[in-house]
């Protein structure tokens, strides 16, 4: 596992020390790369995000990122901003996403504070992702756009309504939380991805 | 179910803790990253640091003391003091920081927020406010509590918030220090006024004033020093505690 080569898409979208951090506490050295080959070339690819989608969708086709993440072929694990930008569509200033989820992102409603910030708990856990992971075991959310639960959700976490904590389909995966900040549970479901 | 934070915050001058810790199972308890990762560990929930180095040209052990957190810790922290710019920032978002807290440079200069919120996202500003109630009203004060502005408590969070603060920490001056309890009354005001979280800060002695912020006082999180570095109370009991109150904490 630790010979892995692992990309860690940079396209100018918030902070991707932690995640890179987060693979090295588990013995790997990621390569952050915004380059076609080197990520084509990658075992793993983790697409991260943090921000706003319209501007970081722009930012993904400056670099023709947009085209390239749906095709493709290994594991590839979208982070918060990451899972919602490999939906159909976001409210968030009306963006176009990836399209590799059929979804569409919607606000929260403002019954409760938003952005829904904190620890949450993960439920009705499914999938390689979530393998001996508990149901019920916390772990990190910070965001204001959710995606409603469907098929492809595999784990579903519950502020103002229940929504998609993680999503899975085909090679993609993808966490509303962040795993690389959610203390020990999100070392295991990091590791379970590497293992794939 | 969404759980309430509890955050200790580490006073850091030239990259080492200050303020008495009394941690005799630490090699070194002025090793921020050494005491950081024990709190980690104890089960914190987010951790703050507040840069008290007074020179600019030390701020650079300030950005390399934030990578040495960032690369042991897998919990969210937060990082002030002395940030003024949204250069400020970028360097401890980019050494791997999650939030930044800023102060007396916000009521200087509101525009600050609005400025981090669209370049950073509003997920990572913290407005810390804090403030003494006299005379009837609650003022705004800056400098660590050394200079009044004259401005009202209240105008000054919803400002916060509409310029696109993500969080407030908020500190009474007549609480902070006394181990009392929190200013829940006026913390309950705040946190029905505004939609973002609020972190209840100054005046934790005990841990029913822990449950009575969550409760009475309606925070989102409560932050303390003293009563953890002097291990008064130990965040595993603290948190056990609150279960027992029927709290949402994680453990």
């Amino acid at each position: 596992m630790k010979n892995q080569k692992i990309v860690i898409i940079d396209y100018d979208a918030g902070n991707i020390q932690s995640v890179k951090y987060a693979f090295e506490r588990l013995g790997i050295t990621p390569v952050v790369s915004n380059d076609e080959e080197v990520i084509r070339s990658a075992d793993k690819v983790i697409f991260p995000g943090v921000g706003e989608a319209a501007w970081a969708m722009n930012s993904l086709r400056k670099n023709g990122l947009d085209q390239l993440i749906p095709q493709l072929t290994q594991p590839v694990l979208g982070i918060c901003l990451g899972m919602q930008l490999m939906c159909e569509s976001s409210e968030e200033s009306d963006t176009k996403g990836l399209g590799i989820f059929p979804l569409k992102v919607k606000r929260f409603t403002n019954e409760r504070k938003v952005p829904h910030m904190g620890w949450n708990q993960l439920e009705k856990l499914k999938g390689s992702l979530f393998k001996g992971v508990s149901e019920m075991e916390f772990v990190y959310f910070v965001h204001s756009y959710y995606v409603p639960c469907a098929e492809e959700t595999v784990a579903s976490c519950n502020y103002i309504l229940n929504f998609s904590a993680s999503l899975q389909k085909d090679n993609f995966y993808a966490c509303q939380f962040h795993p690389e900040k959610s203390g020990s549970v999100g070392v295991k479901i990091l590791e379970n991805f590497v293992n794939l | 179910m969404l759980s309430k934070r509890i955050i200790p915050c580490l006073d850091v001058k030239d990259g080492r803790t200050v303020k008495g810790v009394n941690f005799v199972d630490l090699r070194d308890a002025g090793d921020a990253v050494e005491l950081a990762a024990y709190y980690a560990e104890q089960g914190a929930d987010e951790l703050v640091f507040l840069d008290i180095t007074a020179t600019h040209e030390k701020r650079k052990t300030l950005v390399e003391l934030v990578q040495k957190v960032a690369k042991e810790l897998n919990i969210p922290f937060t990082v002030g003091g002395g940030i003024s710019t949204p250069e400020d920032v970028g360097v401890l978002l980019n050494a791997g920081a999650d939030k930044v807290s800023i102060n007396s440079s916000a009521v200087r200069n509101p525009k600050l927020i609005s400025d981090l919120a669209s370049r950073f996202g509003s997920q990572c500003v913290v407005v810390a406010v804090d403030a003494r109630f006299a005379d009837g009203k609650w003022e705004v004060y800056l400098n660590g509590g050394r200079l009044a502005t004259g401005i009202d408590l209240f105008d000054w969070i919803l400002e916060a918030e509409r310029l696109g603060a993500g969080e407030i920490l908020f500190t009474s001056m007549n609480h902070d220090g006394t181990k009392n309890g929190f200013a829940n009354e006026t913390l309950a005001k705040l946190s029905e006024m505004i939609n973002i979280p609020i972190i209840a800060s100054g005046g934790a002695g005990n841990m029913e004033h822990f449950a009575d912020t969550f409760t009475e006082g309606k925070a989102d999180a409560a932050l303390a020093a003293s009563v953890f570095h002097f291990k008064e109370i130990e965040i595993p009991n603290l948190k056990n505690y609150l279960k027992s109150k029927n709290i949402p904490v994680r453990i």
